[in-house]
């Protein structure tokens, strides 16, 4: 049905409060990071990482309080011509909103100083990488229509079993492969709940995860605590340089110097977008989360489908907590994952369950985990209690901005019955 | 799915007073069986790591309810001599179980008022602390009250505190749809970050370690023995607020409302009820029922707050209103439980050297089995009477 | 001749349910079979079995002879039987062309999908059956009787040589059930065999070869098309003698109770669905609203409960405005709403009966005295109801959930009924009910009106609309098409502006 209507009441209040939320971003700047930065001071933006070998270049310097001033006026700007004309993707206006915010905390903070910027995005694909991992296990799992909001317990479970093993045999591919292997299994269980015996999707899940976190933290203190270097101390996975592409100014440093989970992350996003939307599998992953009755009367096993989906986004998960682990600190801490199982879900739906998007929102999450570390190290007047709350707390806003006009797959969470 | 094809049906052959009475030897069944079959598989677990289960719950046995023999001695020297330091001491366990089980009750109330309304409070841990601090504040910082005005004014610190907690989840799921398992854990680590902060500047007590000074004594709540045994009013404040929430939610038409948003909120919106303000009432309710948990912590057993004072009790609470059946009295029940088993845990970790952490493996089992008596019923050949569907939640509920 | 299926003895239990009793069916070549039978009489289930949705407990089936096994929908799609479900089976953001091929995809290199291959069978298969459709429109853009196409070509993409067809003209317009009925015309003359699922006598004598009624989950008996009369097979559907025509005395409208104008309304997705409605009721009338599923009238509908919010527009009841249009202020307002989905917005299946009976008033008095409710008053207050709308029931103190689909209506028009009303409006009010119940809500129906309450009646099905309502409205693509008189409103007439005809074409016709 077309709209042949002109613009209505709700888009015109909605079009006002976007407008007004520039200005007031415009203004925000301008009162918080313009008045404070001094005319003289000089922000240097460091683009070269030591230790890469990416080909040098020159930083970027440029002076705090024009750019500060710059970035208020481009957001006041945009938001008053939104006011007076509107603009149609309301995407890019709350992109313009974060973007001119975040330039313009960034100057502020390193006015003076100097910012490694491309150590900082190294950071963020890095960080990012968990949280992409649980968001893909998401994906796939509820693509199919099955909600699984342990994959933080699979997650503690597979980086523990991947550190154990991996310190045992003193081989980091046998933990990697384990733990692929459990958090595959665990998925299973969780699949074997909701599908057999129809138990509420998110129960499970809540259940998974606290036998996940108590399993682990059992074995942790009565084992791996008295035998730390026989049990937990398995090294990591060594940073790859791929030739010829890592010499790449910025990106080479950025893309192309990193482990192997990360690289395994980069290709996963990339074949899942593939499978899912290009490939038999995809097409009846897809009906089933829609509409499972009509993949049923087609001939599709509903149950089948959403086994394999769900094991497959476990074997995900368990990846990911492998990275905790073996990829990134070599041993287990109990907690370890300190809910990047649940900041993933918000990505999945900030991503609205595709595989790009999701993972392009764990980098938004990645970048703001790694923020705040560089923060910390920049000394900005700010507590640091403070900054490490940021991750969460762009999650909620995130998951609040979208989650009305994100819709998930139409079964989403229904058990199916014949 | 509708079935707009099948026959009326033949009269019933049982009769609804067979029924009713079957359903509730099931309701009892089924969660006593679960529990039986998680300390089984606990026993598993602890045998698999090299100890002995009988052992182990020997330890959780005497550790939760002391040893009998101790008992019926310190019966005998209080009528011999009329000395009860004996009879005391051998009540400690039990009575310290019970001081366990006080912030249990109010958490997992916190749940279970959440359940009714169709909304999965995972956040009770953040705001038992954020309540924990706010009565802890009320409690060392004001001076000079009287004990009758002090002891109340922290109190409902501590409930407000946790009020304004679930509030916010609540706010956002009602306002935006933005899904309240996700809202409630984040807003637990901003609280943990929060809680961080606050002990190590703001509300630390002078001294080393990232404590809040002790509340005074006009805030305390008081204890009904002489030390060691901490057992105090905290506990029948708690059976208060059981009957208070069994009252609320089966009682008044604010229950109805509740209830019936929780069982079909399309209903409820035809019929007029409105589901915003019911969804943040309820995560309001919640947040200070969490509060008060915490409050009855600091109050009566703690009288200060220090870091990670809340581990645990937000999963703790999940597990509580689940065997409960999201029932108070149920809630009771299970929280009586859990503190008998979290009071003998620590005399088992101490005797038998089995980690603490056994009991969050076997509250998870306890969780699966209640939200699936099908696999109770599959493991004991229970038959089913009827389809029983534990809906809790609903996806992601836009 | 020869007989392309045999169903033999086939029984199907559920819990507290026979739904099949040793049901024999004979399907012969190139013929087409109708089965008719009231809601609830099995037809349903029996075809799910066939289709290998559902096990049978007992019972036999023979495909040209050859007892078969069908356990699933592939063994029945590899017997040649296809099925077009009464609530289609399309994914609506998928194309037609995906959902066409899901479950047999074939690919290229083995891996991706081959969507034109599937798109160039489509259009072969449009052109050599008349079914016209775009394969690479999604499904959500497309009209419900294009959808039905769709439905059709998956069964005839996967070689089907024996159709189901469940309830097939229930989202039709008369014009587009003509327009079906020469697609099976088509499909018979290409040698396959079609089973035809109805519950109206009409269609059945318009184009079945043989009839089999089915009545509480048996079979009642076959009969000759040629013998057959309306009558005849009413009394068979049945069990008895049924008056097929509300009986009503004329109306005697008088002011209008409910005015609208002007009304737009946006659907939870957003799209404007509900476009510049005008009409009122007055008191003592009944103004049906007719037109296919999915026009609007659902919104329409929901707009005026306060279930959706109004983009534009105003309500006014009694000549007062309703400016806050929330469900609590119009309800209060003495607005009472037999919603369409009563098992979503109706009740609440997990509470008991009498929680249901006073689910619009449990904060008023006598239910509530302050926060406290009055259990007693809410006890005896059910009693009374379910007595006099003869709710049957064991008691009042069982849920929802376990009433059949007539007394759970039952209850809902008691709970409405119960207070005092101005306006009605039943959205659906009868379907999926077995005719004595339809009977029954016609009847409270009627009786509301003629106490003088102004009354709205949505319904998708035509001859509902005819028997009950006064005047006539039509809405088509979120308009209204027209208002009629029913005294003299054709079918044909309707159905042309059910179709987006003007009235002033349809006169001028």
């Amino acid at each position: 049905m077309t709209n042949t209507h002109t613009k209505t009441a709700s888009e015109k209040r909605r079009q006002t409060s976007l407008g007004i939320t520039l200005l007031a971003t415009g203004l925000l700047i301008y009162l918080l990071f313009g008045i404070s930065t001094e005319s003289e001071q000089l922000t240097t933006f460091g683009l070269n990482l030591a230790g890469t070998q990416a080909m040098p270049i020159g930083d970027l310097i440029v002076p705090a309080q024009a750019t500060v001033y710059l970035m208020s006026a481009i957001a006041a700007f945009v938001g008053a011509y939104q006011l007076a004309r509107g603009v149609r993707s309301s995407g890019a206006l709350l992109g313009i909103v974060a973007f001119t915010f975040v330039v313009a905390f960034l100057t502020w903070a390193a006015a003076g100083k100097s910012f490694n910027l491309t150590g900082m995005l190294t950071s963020s694909l890095v960080r990012a990488t968990p949280i992409a991992l649980a968001a893909l296990c998401g994906v796939i799992s509820e693509r199919s229509a099955v909600i699984n909001i342990g994959i933080e317990g699979i997650m503690l479970i597979a980086a523990q079993v991947a550190v154990v093993t991996a310190t045992l045999s003193q081989n980091l591919y046998v933990g990697l492969i384990l733990a692929i292997l459990i958090g595959g299994a665990v998925a299973a269980f969780h699949a074997y709940l909701v599908i057999r015996f129809k138990v509420d999707q998110i129960v499970s899940g809540v259940a998974i995860n606290i036998i996940g976190a108590g399993v682990t933290s059992f074995i942790s203190s009565r084992f791996l605590q008295k035998a730390t270097n026989t049990l937990n101390n398995s090294g990591t996975f060594p940073i790859i340089s791929i030739p010829g592409l890592s010499k790449i100014p910025i990106l080479g440093p950025v893309l192309f110097e990193n482990n192997l989970v990360v690289y395994l992350t980069l290709l996963l996003v990339v074949v899942m977008h593939i499978m899912l939307f290009h490939t038999p599998w995809g097409l009846r992953t897809r009906a089933v989360g829609e509409h499972p009755k009509a993949a049923d009367t087609l001939g599709v096993n509903v149950y089948l489908v959403r086994y394999v989906n769900v094991i497959i986004g476990g074997m995900i998960a368990g990846l990911g907590g492998a990275y905790f682990t073996i990829g990134s600190v070599g041993r287990f801490d109990e907690i370890m994952t300190a809910g990047k199982g649940f900041i993933g879900l918000a990505a999945m739906i900030f991503g609205k369950w595709n595989p790009i998007g999701a993972f392009s929102s764990s980098l938004i999450f990645g970048f703001a985990d790694s923020l705040q570390v560089k923060l910390q190290i920049l000394r900005v007047p700010i507590p640091s209690e403070f900054l490490l709350m940021a991750p969460y707390i762009v999650t909620m806003i995130i998951l609040t901005g979208v989650v009305g006009r994100a819709i998930p797959p139409a079964a989403d969470g229904q058990p199916y019955e014949k | 799915m509708k079935k707009t094809d099948t026959p009326s049906q033949p009269p019933e052959t049982r009769t609804a007073r067979e029924n009713q009475r079957d359903s509730i030897w099931q309701a009892l069944l089924v969660p006593v069986l679960a529990v039986v079959t998680g300390l089984l598989l606990g026993g598993v677990v602890i045998l698999a790591s090299g100890a002995n289960p009988l052992e182990a719950y020997g330890a959780l046995f005497t550790g939760s309810f002391g040893k009998p023999a101790n008992l019926i001695a310190g019966l005998g020297i209080l009528f011999s001599t009329g000395e009860n330091a004996a009879l005391i001491k051998a009540i400690y366990p039990f009575t310290e179980s019970l001081v366990i089980a006080t912030p249990y009750i109010f958490a997992g109330l916190s749940v279970a008022i959440g359940f009714r309304c169709g909304l999965f409070n995972i956040g009770a841990e953040g705001q038992f602390f954020i309540g924990a601090l706010c009565s802890a504040f009320v409690g060392y910082s004001l001076k000079g009250l009287p004990m009758i005005v002090h002891l109340p004014l922290a109190i409902m610190g501590g409930a407000l505190g946790g009020a304004l907690w679930g509030m916010i989840p609540g706010y956002l799921k009602a306002r935006f749809g933005a899904h309240e398992v996700v809202n409630t854990i984040m807003m637990n680590w901003i609280a943990f970050r929060l809680s961080d902060w606050l002990l190590s500047g703001p509300m630390k007590a002078s001294g080393f370690r990232p404590v809040t000074p002790n509340v005074l004594a006009t805030a305390e709540l008081p204890r009904f023995f002489s030390a060691p045994l901490r057992f105090n009013l905290g506990f029948f404040i708690a059976l208060l607020a059981a009957y208070l929430v069994y009252w609320f939610l089966f009682k008044t038409t604010l229950g109805f409302e509740i209830r019936a948003v929780g069982a079909n909120p399309d209903a409820a919106k035809y019929a007029g009820m409105n589901i915003i303000r019911n969804f943040v009432l309820v995560m309001a309710l919640a947040g200070a029922l969490a509060g008060l948990a915490g409050t009855a912590q600091v109050l009566g057993v703690d009288h200060w707050v220090g870091q990670g004072f809340s581990a645990g009790y937000g999963f703790d609470a999940i597990a509580i209103a689940l065997l409960g059946k999201s029932h108070p009295a149920g809630v009771v029940m299970a929280a009586l439980l859990f503190g008998f088993l979290r009071g003998g845990a620590t005399n088992m970790q101490s005797m038998a050297g089995i980690p603490i952490d056994i009991i969050s493996i076997i509250q998870g089992l306890v969780i699966v089995f209640i939200a699936a008596p099908g696999i109770i019923r599959w493991i004991y050949r229970i038959r089913a009477i009827k389809t029983e569907t534990t809906v809790l939640t609903r996806g992601w509920g836009s | 001749m020869t007989n392309v299926l045999e169903l033999k003895g086939i029984t199907k239990r559920f819990p507290g349910v026979l739904a099949n009793d040793k049901i024999d069916i004979t399907l012969r070549e190139g013929k087409i079979l109708a089965l008719l039978g009231e809601n609830g009489a099995g037809k349903t289930t029996l075809m799910n079995i066939l289709y290998g949705l559902y096990k049978p407990d007992e019972g036999s089936i023979s495909v040209r002879g050859q007892e078969v096994d069908i356990h699933s929908p592939n063994d029945a799609i590899l017997q040649g039987i296809g099925m077009v479900h009464q609530h289609f089976m399309l994914v609506p953001v998928m194309t037609v062309t995906e959902n066409v091929m899901l479950g047999i995809e074939p690919t290229k290199n083995g891996i991706f999908l081959d969507k034109e291959k599937v798109a160039n069978r489509i259009r072969e298969i449009s052109d050599q059956y008349g079914l016209e459709v775009d394969p690479n429109a999604y499904i959500k853009d497309l009209p419900v009787g294009i959808q039905q196409r769709v439905e059709i070509i998956k069964v005839l993409y996967r070689q089907a040589n024996i159709l189901i067809l469940d309830e097939p003209t229930a989202v039709l317009t008369p014009q587009e059930v003509e327009g079906l009925f020469k697609i099976i015309d088509t499909l018979i003359k290409s040698g396959k065999s079609i089973i035809f699922i109805t519950h109206k006598l009409k269609e059945v004598l318009a184009v079945a070869d043989d009839i089999t009624v089915l009545r509480l989950g048996k079979v009642v008996g076959s009969i000759d098309p040629k013998e057959a009369t309306s009558k005849k097979l009413a009394v068979m559907m049945v069990g008895r003698d049924v008056n097929l025509v509300v009986d009503k005395k004329p109306a005697s409208p008088a002011e209008p109770v409910l005015v609208v104008e002007n009304l737009y309304v946006r659907d939870e997705r957003q799209n404007l669905t509900v476009q510049g409605v005008s009409f009122d009721v007055r008191k003592g009338e009944v103004l049906g609203i007719a037109g296919v599923q999915g026009n609007g009238q659902t919104e329409l509908v929901y707009a005026l409960t306060g279930l959706l919010p109004l983009e534009e527009g105003t309500i006014r009841l009694l000549n007062e405005p309703i400016l806050r249009t929330t469900p609590r202020n119009i309800l209060e307002r003495g607005v009472a709403h037999i919603p369409e989905d009563r098992q979503r917005h109706g009740l609440i299946l997990s509470f008991p009966i009498h929680d249901n009976l006073m689910l619009c008033t449990y904060y008023k008095k006598p239910f509530a005295n302050g926060v406290s409710l009055q259990e007693k008053i809410i006890y005896s207050n059910a009693e009374d109801l379910v007595e006099q709308f003869d709710v049957r029931t064991p008691n009042i103190y069982v849920n929802a959930g376990t009433l059949s689909g007539g007394n759970q209506q039952k209850v809902i028009v008691a709970r409405e009924f119960s207070r005092p009303i101005e306006v009605l409006i039943a959205s659906q009010p009868t379907r999926g009910l077995d005719v004595g119940s339809i009977e029954y809500i016609h009847k409270q129906i009627i009786k509301k009106r003629d106490e003088g309450t102004g009354v709205l009646v949505v319904s998708s099905e035509l001859d509902e609309i005819l028997s009950l309502s006064d005047r006539i409205a039509v809405m088509y693509k979120g308009q209204i098409m027209g208002i009629l008189e029913a005294k003299t409103a054709t079918k044909e007439q309707l159905g042309l502006l059910m179709a987006g005809v003007h009235l002033a074409e349809t006169t001028q016709s």
